[in-house]
Parts: C-alpha cells; sequence; structure tokens
C-alpha cells in the first residue's frame, strides 16, 4: 500500500514549523527520521493531511555537554550520531549501550531521539532510558516553552502530553552521581526486533556500598515505560547482595509492570523475563557503580 | 488535486529535476520515475532491507523516505557502484564468493556493505553480521554473504598495502 495524499511543508526554522502546527493543530503530523512514522502511513495506519518536515532545520541536531557534567541533546540528533559519539560514552553509558539495540543499522541513520520519545512507543529503548536517567524534555509551541521531566511526558501508550502546536526540541540528562552504575539488556527472538522486554537500571552506591538511589525502568512491560518503584525501595539502603537483587527482581516482576499478551509472548513469559533481566541489570549495574570512585 | 513538489536531486551523478506528489516514496520514485529497477521493495516497512540506498552516503531505507525529501541531496543506488563491465570491488568480492543467488536482496547488501566498509575497513566477523543485522536474505543463509564482505575487505587491505609502481 501507498500513503495517503497530503500537503508537505519543510520549514527551514523552527518558528516556521510552529506556525505550520499552529495553522493545521490535530491534522499535522510532524516528519522527523520517519522510521516509526512512514512506515504507519504506508500501511495507512495513520493518514495525515499535512506533514511538516523537520529535517531542514539546522540547528535541532546537537549533542553539547553542560558545565554540570551532564548532556544536552538536540530533538534531531540521529541514533548513529549519539552512538558514535565519546561524550556519550563517557558521560551517558547507558545511553551508550542502549542505542545499539534501536532496530538496525540503516534505521539509526535516520531515526531521531525527538521523534522516538514523541512516538512513545513503550518498546522503544529510548523511551525507558530517558525516564532510567532523569531526562527533561524541552517542548516549545507559538506561546513559549516548557520543561517536562521524561517520567511526566508518557502518558500511555503512544501517547504524550506533547499539545498539537507543540515541539520537542532538546533532551537534557543530568550528570551522574558518584558511584553510579548502569545496566541495559533487552530480549528478543531475532537480533534487532521489538523487545519482548526490556530494562534500564541505575544504580548509586554510598562510601559504605549501600544502594543510596535506584531506578529501574521496563519497556514493553506495560502502555508505557514502567518504573519499578516497589523494587527500587526494597533495594534502597540495602548492600547490593544477590538476596537482595533476587528480591527486588521478584518485586518488579510482580508489582511494577503492567505486561499484555500478544503473537510474540504471553503476559506471564514478559513477567518472567522481566525478572531474569531485572536481576541481570541490578547486578551488572551495582557491579559497576562499585567500580567507579 | 494538491501541489506538486518540484524536485531536483542528484542520482548516481546524474541531476534530475521533476514534479512530484509529495507521498511518492522515494523506492518508487528510482524505480518507476527514474527506471533504476536495482533498488527493490521487499516489505516497505523497513525491516528487509531491500530497499537500502546511500542518501549522502549515508545508508538508508529508500521506502521510508518521501522523495521530496531527497531534495537538494544525492542518492546512490546499485547501478551507481559499478557497471557490468566495470564492477565495484564490492562486487567482484560477491561474484566470487558466491554471495549472490536470487539477487533479490543483493542490491539493499551491497549499498550497505560498501558504505560499512568505508567506515570499518578491517571488519571482525561479529561486526560484518552487526553490520548485515538489517538485510534479510531467504536464499544463501548468509553465510557466503559474510565471505563476500570479508573477501573485500580483505582485497581492499592487500591493494593498499601493495606500493605503488
Amino acid at each position: 500500500m501507498k500513503p495517503a495524499p497530503f500537503d508537505y511543508y519543510a520549514p527551514t526554522t523552527v518558528e516556521q514549523a510552529l506556525a505550520h502546527l499552529a495553522e493545521h493543530g490535530d491534522e499535522a503530523k510532524v516528519l522527523a527520521g520517519g522510521q516509526s512514522l512512514v512506515p504507519m502511513m504506508n500501511f495507512r495506519l495513520v493518514q495525515p493531511s499535512v506533514l511538516v518536515d523537520l529535517n531542514p532545520i539546522p540547528d535541532l541536531a546537537f549533542i553539547q555537554p553542560d558545565e554540570n557534567g551532564g548532556l544536552r541533546i538536540g530533538a534531531l540528533t540521529r541514533h548513529y550520531q549519539v552512538e558514535v559519539d565519546p561524550l556519550v560514552a563517557v558521560r551517558m553509558p547507558l545511553l551508550h549501550e542502549a542505542v545499539p539495540k534501536i532496530g538496525y543499522p540503516q534505521i539509526r541513520r535516520r531515526g531521531t531521539m525527538g521523534g522516538s520519545l514523541c512516538h512513545a512507543d513503550p518498546s522503544a529503548e529510548l523511551v525507558a532510558v530517558s525516564v532510567a536517567l532523569n531526562g527533561r524534555f524541552r517542548l516549545r509551541s507559538p506561546k513559549g516553552e516548557r520543561w517536562i521531566p521524561a517520567q511526566d511526558f508518557f502518558i500511555g501508550l503512544f501517547t504524550t502530553v506533547l499539545q498539537p502546536d507543540e515541539l520537542l526540541v532538546e533532551v537534557a540528562l543530568p550528570p551522574l552521581p558518584a558511584r553510579t552504575g548502569g545496566s541495559f539488556m533487552e530480549v528478543a527472538r531475532r537480533r534487532h526486533d521489538f523487545a519482548l522486554v526490556g530494562v534500564a537500571a541505575v544504580v548509586s552506591l554510598d562510601g559504605k556500598g549501600v544502594c543510596r538511589q535506584v531506578r529501574m525502568v521496563f519497556l514493553s512491560a506495560g502502555d508505557r515505560p514502567m518504573e519499578a518503584r516497589r523494587a527500587a525501595d526494597v533495594l534502597m539502603g540495602q548492600a547490593p547482595t544477590p538476596e537482595a537483587i533476587r528480591a527486588a527482581a521478584e518485586i518488579a516482576a510482580s508489582d511494577d509492570i503492567d505486561p499484555s499478551s500478544d503473537i510474540h509472548a504471553t503476559a506471564e513469559f514478559r513477567r518472567h523475563l522481566a525478572k531474569v533481566l531485572a536481576r541481570r541489570a541490578l547486578d551488572q549495574a551495582c557491579r559497576r557503580a562499585a567500580e567507579k570512585k | 488535486m494538491r501541489k506538486l513538489f518540484d524536485l531536483a536531486l542528484t542520482v548516481n551523478g546524474t541531476r534530475h529535476e521533476q514534479a512530484v506528489e509529495p507521498r511518492t516514496l522515494l523506492s518508487d520514485f528510482l524505480r518507476h520515475d527514474l527506471g533504476l529497477t536495482g533498488t527493490h521493495v521487499g516489505c516497505e516497512h523497513g525491516v528487509c532491507g531491500a530497499c537500502t540506498v546511500l542518501l549522502d552516503g549515508e545508508p538508508v531505507r529508500s521506502c521510508l523516505l518521501f522523495a521530496v525529501q531527497a531534495h537538494g541531496h544525492s542518492v546512490t543506488t546499485v547501478e551507481g557502484l559499478g557497471a557490468i563491465d566495470q564492477l565495484h570491488p564490492v562486487q567482484e568480492a560477491f561474484r566470487q564468493a558466491h554471495g549472490v543467488q536470487c539477487g533479490f536482496c543483493t542490491p539493499g547488501i551491497l549499498t550497505t556493505v560498501v558504505a560499512f566498509l568505508e567506515g570499518n575497513p578491517d571488519p571482525s566477523e561479529e561486526e560484518i553480521r552487526e553490520a548485515l543485522s538489517g538485510n534479510l536474505c531467504r536464499c544463501t543463509g548468509y553465510q557466503h554473504i559474510v565471505d563476500a564482505v570479508r573477501l573485500a575487505a580483505q582485497t581492499s587491505k592487500t591493494a593498499h598495502e601493495q606500493p605503488a609502481r
């Protein structure tokens, strides 16, 4: 099948793009990498009558250090650019570990950070990672701008708080605290398929090796990124022993996620995978944290 | 009738100008409007890799790009890699290593491999398989394709190591 007809705009500034969105509202879709949108248009699952192409806008793709040791990443930055960036490898190893698992090499040449986040597929790696890393998103509209924490951005299946006249323009990732380790893992039947379940775990230890901050977020385990709050509570203030990690992983799988059954996996199998991945990821994150100063 | 877009782009070194509907996919523009049927369409949703072309040198899915997005850009298809009487070194390696059977996946694999070897001229087998993970082949079982990529890398390396006469 081929896409339904649409009117096409290729603005060269954010202001022009916002003007188009303000004019067309719900009738318009934003085109970034197109690696999720265009398949849906090819299947006619979506049929926007207006497409606003952000690709010609030059200043939306960047990876910059912020003065606190974190990173600021433009919404149109391609996954490939994040994958090869040395600053990302040093400052955000969890992101560096997760990005190569997005789609296929060719997908990563076009797919963008902003596009993946706004598409809000609960099986997207960046959706879970942005929450695990306490990311903040900068949204611009003709009326001004606002910053939204990642955990408040995703409100349902393919649904975010983004308004029809708003654009996500930047992602800010705060610096990792001292003695912090992260781990990203996912399971798929074939390499690079959509994950059956995945997890992003970030653990910070105190001077005595006790967990003082734990954040674990699952993908493909609900209609949005699922933060394992009860599991984090179990592990906080504990030394990361195998028993403590196992207990946290069990609680995560039984209480913190809401997986569904489909042709790829049953909900029970997803819970099983979640428990195993949580245990492995927490173990790896704690080891990596212990290795840091 | 919706507005047509005056598209101007370079394909395999030749400039083309044509008015197109915005919804025309780059894969269809190459095949139907330019007659370059070397680029194949297998799935039209980005998973099979048969439609992979080089956009400004980068391997991308032409079925997931609108032709209008290539306005002002440069596209290389399999036809632009080499000719029947002057194969690209990667094509020659595929010929020698029997990395082609029906040939349906081959154009997408060739463009992918050309770009891959430019960035990674001496890859390990794991890196080769990872680079090919976005291209499906139903015929070969991939082994001869991997052999062909290794042969292409090896041949290129040897050519560079030989002193110029």
